[in-house]
């Protein structure tokens, strides 16, 4: 029945006895921040050097077979390679670049 | 010549599951493995939502920080249209992440170690993001492998580009998860293996001397607790990127 005003003065009630105990807001949620930012510096990390070789071996296989394809082995394939490695460096700028958008 | 051997692939082998009955239908292992996993996340769900307290105990507890967690995940990085991929990104998340933990286990078997089931799931998701963007753009989704503010003359070198580094994407995206629990595993079996070795080959020195590797398989345990989580949430919000890429087009 009265489950708003019960719920105002627990808040009430909760936020003094955190203010006592010393368990700032403000303070813990910095804290989470700072594993939160931590944990996405290693999750990045572990992305970069997959990313960059992932296009290499796509542009390489398109190359080969599109050379199985013209009779033109290997010059599609070598063609191909620097492609691959602005391929792997655009995703690599992309996910480590400013993020302009939300 | 006798005596132990490091076979650090082996744990990798499918075998067949269930018995003769599984034998027939070509059940495996993996299956197991995959089956569990789901099973243990209905389970987990079914006990953790059957009492809905105000004041969660554990189990509610888990189950709601696991819910929230993927939620603003999918909330923070596709904008507000992310509510709607909600159910797809959780279930690739608790998949992959029950997959990881359960494969650390010994005798248990980590089916996200195979490239066939982690390039399967990328794929899916590849193709999945692509229809929606198709889906949401029509044909000027194309215009999406057009980098913007950038002179004509430069275009047909750029959208090639663009194109192998969109069409990268599953392969960065399965290759990540199964080479870094493949890696993890085969480390912890060459250690194992090691110990082995040392005691058949030094005696009681090597007894002594097979504690520097199980030191060092202690410690892989922590920080392969930590990949399995990392890799099942890198997996999930890579997902969510691509989808916000198919929604917003930049």
């Amino acid at each position: 029945m009265n489950d708003g005003r019960d719920k105002d003065s627990f808040e009430q009630r909760l936020a003094a006895a955190q203010g006592k105990a010393g368990m700032d807001q403000a303070a813990s949620s910095a804290a989470h921040k700072s594993v939160a930012a931590g944990s996405n510096a290693i999750s990045l990390a572990m992305r970069l050097g997959v990313e960059l070789v992932a296009a290499m071996v796509i542009a390489v296989v398109i190359g080969w077979g599109l050379d199985k394809v013209f009779h033109t082995r290997p010059w599609l394939m070598i063609a191909m390679v620097p492609v691959g490695m602005a391929a792997g460096l655009r995703n690599l700028i992309r996910a480590v670049g400013p993020q302009t958008d939300k | 010549m006798a005596g132990p051997t490091i076979d650090p692939l082996g744990q990798f082998r499918l075998t067949t599951g269930l018995g003769p009955l599984g034998a027939s239908v070509n059940f495996t292992n993996s299956n197991e493995a995959m089956l569990a996993a789901a099973a243990i996340i209905i389970a987990l769900f079914f006990a953790g939502l059957r009492a809905q307290n105000l004041i969660p105990g554990r189990t509610q507890a888990a189950v709601e920080i696991l819910y929230e967690f993927v939620h603003k995940m999918c909330i923070d990085t596709i904008g507000e249209e992310g509510k709607k991929f909600f159910p797809l990104v959780f279930t690739l998340f608790a998949f992959i992440l029950l997959g990881n933990l359960i494969g650390l286990f010994p005798y248990f078997f980590a089916f996200t170690s195979h490239i066939a089931v982690t390039l399967t799931l990328a794929l899916f998701v590849f193709l999945f993001s692509t229809c929606v963007g198709f889906y949401i753009h029509g044909f000027r989704y194309f215009l999406f492998f057009v980098p913007a503010g950038v002179p004509k003359w430069l275009l047909p070198l750029l959208v090639p580009i663009e194109i192998i580094s969109y069409l990268a994407r599953p392969v960065s995206l399965s290759v990540r998860l199964f080479a870094n629990m493949t890696a993890g595993h085969v480390m912890w079996e060459v250690f194992a293996g090691f110990m082995l070795l040392l005691t058949a080959g030094l005696g009681i020195f090597g007894v002594v001397a097979s504690i520097i590797p199980l030191g060092l398989n202690v410690a892989l345990v922590a920080l392969e607790l930590l990949v399995a989580c990392l890799q099942a949430y890198v997996f999930a919000i890579l997902t969510c990127l691509y989808l916000h890429d198919a929604v917003h087009m930049h």
